[in-house]
C-alpha cells in the first residue's frame, strides 16, 4: 500500500526536518509525499480600498513566489532523489487546511515540524501542532 | 491615561500658539469667510427648493429614487437579507478564491467610508433641528436606501475595470460609460465627467472637511478652545504621511481598531439606553408623534422630514455611488451578489448606529421642552436649544456624558478614528474621480493628494455651518448624477437579478461546503 504523506512546508529549519521524516518513512513504505504550503489568509480581516484595489495583483504575486520557492527547489530536489511529490499552495488558516488537504487526498498521514527554539516560531507551530491533535482526520506527527 | 497623556500632547502645541491668540484667532476668521463666501452658490443651487415651497427637491430626488429602486426590484432588501448575511458569511465563496478580497471585506471597507461622523455628530444636527420626528424619516430613508445601494454596487462590479497587472477598481464613472454604451445611450460620458467633478468636491467636503472640522469641535471640547487650524495640520501631516507616503501601518492600525469602536459605541448606546428602560417607550413616542406633527420644532413635520433624509442620505451614501467604488474590488462571478452584500450597508449604518445615536440623545434628555411639551428653540430660532447649548458632535458627547461621564473622552478617540478612517476612505475614491478624469500617473495623482490634504486645514479651521452646508451640497451633487445612470440602467440590473435568482431556486448556485 502506497501512503501519501502531508507534509506543512513553509520552509523553516524545522519543516525542514519534518520533510525528512516524512521522506523516511515515505522512502519505507513506498508513498509520496504532499508538500503542503499555506499562505496564512483570513477572508475576515480589514483592508483599506487601496488594498482591495490590489488585492488580486498581491495574490498573483505571492502566489508566483510561493510556487517559485517551494516548487524550483523542494520539489525538484526530491524528484530528483525519486521521490514522488506533489506540491499544494494555498490560502487560509494552516491547521484547517492541513486538515482539508489531507481528507482530499486520502493521506495516512499529516507531519509538520515544532521550532521549540523561538518563542515566536513556538507560538505560531504551537497553535498549528495544537490545533491539528484536536482536528486531525488521520494520524498526525510532530517533528521537533 | 487618556485624559492626561493625549490633551497633554495637543496642549503642548496648543501653548506654542497661544501666545498669538489674535493672530491665530483670525486665520480660522479669514478661512471661514473666504469658504463661506466661495462655495454659497453651489449649496444654494443644490438646496433650492420647489418654487412656493420650503421643500429642497433634492431631498425629493433622493427619497423618489431609493422609492423606486424599492419598487422596481420588488422590495429586495426585505426578500434578500437572509442571503445577504450567507454570502458575507462566505458560504457561497469557492474556496480556491481564498486570498482574494471577500464579500466581508469589500463590505467592512465600504462600511469603515460610511460610518463615520454622519453618524454622530449627523444625526445630532438631525435631531436637534428636525427634532425626535427626524429619527423615524432618517430610519425610512435607511431601509429605503438598502434598494439605491444594491443597485450601484451591482453595477459597480459589473462594469469594472480588470487591468492587465491585476489591479481591480471599479464605479459610477465606469458603469455610467461601459453601460450606456451597452445600452446604445448617448451621454454616459458626460455624466461621467460630471460624478467625477462632484466626487471630488464630495471627497474634499463630506469625505474631508466635515470630518476635520467635527474631530477638531471634539478635542477641543476636551482640552479647551484653541485655533482649529492647528488641528487641521497635524491631521494632514498623517493623512499626508498614509496616502502620499504609503505609511500603511497607520491604515492598517486604523482599519482594525474602526469596527472596534463601532461595536463599542453601539454597545455603550445599548447599556445607556437599558438604563432607562423605562424611557423607551416615551421616547419612541416622541419620534412617531414628532414625525408626523413636527412637536412644534422648526418647519413642522417637513422639517423633521427633511432633516432625517437629508442626515440618512449623507451618512449611507446610498444612491450617492461612493460604495459602488469601495465594493466593485470583490472576487465573485455574480455582480449581484456584491449588490446583496452592500443592501447591508445603509442596514447597519443607518437603522442601526444612527438610530442608536437619535435615541441617546432623546432618551437622556438632552433636548429642552416647554410646559406644553413642545421642543423649545434657541435664540436664533434655527435648532432646538439643548442642555448645554451644544450641537453637532458635542451634543452626541454630552448625551453620552450624562449617562457615563468618562464615555466622551472615549468618544473622542472613536470620533479621531472614524474621521480618519472615512478620510483614507474618502481620498480613494477622489482619487479615482481624479484619475478617471486626468489620467493615472504619479505626478497627477500627487497633485490630488496634496490638495485632499490642505482641505484637511481648511476643513478644521472653517466654522460648522459653512462646512456641513458644502459637504451636504458636494455629496449630493453626485446623487443627481449618480440616480438618473441608476435609472436608466436598472434594467440591466433585473435582468442580473432575476437570472441569479432563478438558478439559486434550481439549484445552480448552491453553497460550498
Amino acid at each position: 500500500m502506497s501512503g501519501k504523506f502531508v507534509v506543512g512546508y513553509d520552509g523553516s529549519v524545522s519543516s525542514r526536518r519534518a520533510l525528512e521524516f516524512a521522506v523516511d518513512r515515505a522512502r519505507a513504505q513506498g508513498g509520496t509525499i504532499i508538500l503542503a504550503h499555506v499562505l496564512e489568509w483570513s477572508p475576515y480581516s480589514f483592508l483599506t480600498p487601496s488594498e482591495l484595489e490590489e488585492r488580486h495583483k498581491r495574490r498573483r504575486e505571492e502566489m508566483e513566489r510561493a510556487e517559485k520557492a517551494i516548487t524550483s527547489t523542494v520539489v525538484a530536489e526530491l524528484q530528483d532523489a525519486g521521490m514522488p511529490v506533489e506540491a499544494v499552495i494555498r490560502y487560509g488558516n494552516t491547521a484547517d487546511l492541513l486538515c482539508r488537504i489531507a481528507k482530499e487526498h486520502n493521506a495516512v498521514q499529516i507531519v509538520i515540524g515544532r521550532d521549540g527554539q523561538s518563542a515566536i516560531g513556538a507560538r505560531v507551530f504551537g497553535s498549528v501542532a495544537g490545533a491539528l491533535v484536536q482536528t486531525a482526520p488521520v494520524p498526525c506527527t510532530i517533528v521537533p | 491615561m487618556y485624559r492626561h497623556a493625549f490633551p497633554a500632547a495637543f496642549a503642548a502645541v496648543g501653548a506654542a500658539f497661544y501666545s498669538a491668540p489674535a493672530y491665530a484667532q483670525s486665520i480660522d476668521e479669514k478661512v471661514n469667510q473666504i469658504f463661506a463666501n466661495s462655495t454659497g452658490w453651489f449649496v444654494n443651487l443644490i438646496f433650492s427648493n420647489f418654487p412656493g415651497t420650503t421643500f429642497p427637491w433634492i431631498v425629493a430626488w433622493l427619497v423618489i429614487g431609493a422609492t423606486v429602486f424599492t419598487l422596481y426590484f420588488g422590495f429586495i432588501q426585505f426578500r434578500a437579507i437572509g442571503h445577504s448575511i450567507a454570502l458575507v458569511k462566505g458560504d457561497y465563496s469557492d474556496p480556491n478564491d481564498a486570498g482574494e478580497v471577500s464579500h466581508f471585506q469589500a463590505l467592512a471597507t465600504a462600511l469603515s467610508g460610511t460610518v463615520g461622523l454622519g453618524n454622530i455628530a449627523g444625526v445630532a444636527v438631525a435631531v436637534s433641528i428636525g427634532g425626535p420626528g427626524a429619527t423615524f424619516w432618517m430610519i425610512l430613508a435607511g431601509l429605503m436606501g438598502m434598494a439605491s445601494k444594491f443597485t450601484e454596487c451591482t453595477l459597480g462590479v459589473k462594469y469594472r475595470n480588470e487591468y492587465a497587472d491585476g489591479r481591480v477598481s471599479g464605479g459610477p464613472m465606469y458603469y455610467l460609460t461601459k453601460g450606456f454604451a451597452e445600452r446604445g445611450m448617448p451621454g454616459g460620458r458626460i455624466l461621467a465627467v460630471l460624478f467625477s467633478i462632484f466626487c471630488i468636491l464630495g471627497a474634499l467636503g463630506g469625505g474631508n472637511m466635515f470630518q476635520a472640522n467635527q474631530a477638531h469641535q471634539q478635542i477641543a471640547g476636551i482640552v479647551g478652545a484653541y485655533p482649529g487650524w492647528i488641528t487641521g495640520v497635524i491631521f494632514a501631516g498623517v493623512v499626508f504621511a498614509v496616502i502620499v507616503g504609503g505609511l500603511k501601518s497607520i491604515a492598517s492600525v486604523t482599519e482594525k481598531v474602526v469596527p472596534f469602536m463601532g461595536i463599542l459605541y453601539v454597545g455603550t448606546a445599548l447599556i445607556i439606553i437599558a438604563m432607562n428602560a423605562d424611557k423607551i417607550g416615551w421616547a419612541f413616542g416622541q419620534i412617531f408623534d414628532g414625525a408626523f406633527t413636527g412637536l412644534g420644532v422648526a418647519g413642522g413635520m417637513v422639517g423633521a422630514l427633511i432633516q432625517g433624509f437629508k442626515r440618512a442620505a449623507f451618512s449611507n451614501e446610498a444612491g450617492v455611488g461612493s460604495a459602488a467604488i469601495a465594493h466593485s474590488a470583490v472576487r465573485t462571478k455574480e455582480p449581484i451578489t456584491e449588490g446583496f452584500v452592500s443592501l447591508l450597508e445603509p442596514f447597519i449604518d443607518t437603522v442601526v448606529i444612527c438610530t442608536m445615536t437619535a435615541l441617546v440623545i432623546i432618551i437622556t434628555g438632552q433636548l429642552v421642552a416647554g410646559p406644553d411639551g413642545n421642543y423649545l428653540l434657541n435664540e436664533a430660532g434655527t435648532a432646538i436649544q439643548t442642555v448645554g447649548g451644544t450641537s453637532g458632535v458635542g451634543l452626541t458627547s454630552a448625551a453620552f456624558g450624562s449617562a457615563i461621564s468618562w464615555f466622551p473622552y472615549i468618544l473622542a478617540v472613536a470620533v479621531v478614528l472614524f474621521a480618519f478612517s472615512t478620510m483614507i476612505s474618502w481620498s480613494y475614491y477622489g482619487l479615482k474621480a481624479w484619475t478617471y478624469l486626468f489620467g493615472e500617473g504619479e505626478t497627477k495623482e500627487l497633485v490630488f493628494k496634496v490638495i485632499f490634504c490642505i482641505f484637511v486645514v481648511i476643513g478644521a479651521a472653517a466654522n460648522l455651518g459653512p462646512v456641513i452646508d458644502f459637504s451636504d451640497a458636494a455629496i449630493f451633487a453626485m446623487a443627481v448624477v449618480n440616480i438618473i445612470g441608476l435609472y436608466i440602467l436598472m434594467p440591466i440590473v433585473k435582468r442580473e437579478l432575476d437570472s441569479y435568482l432563478s438558478r439559486l431556486k434550481s439549484g445552480e448556485i448552491k453553497k460550498f461546503e
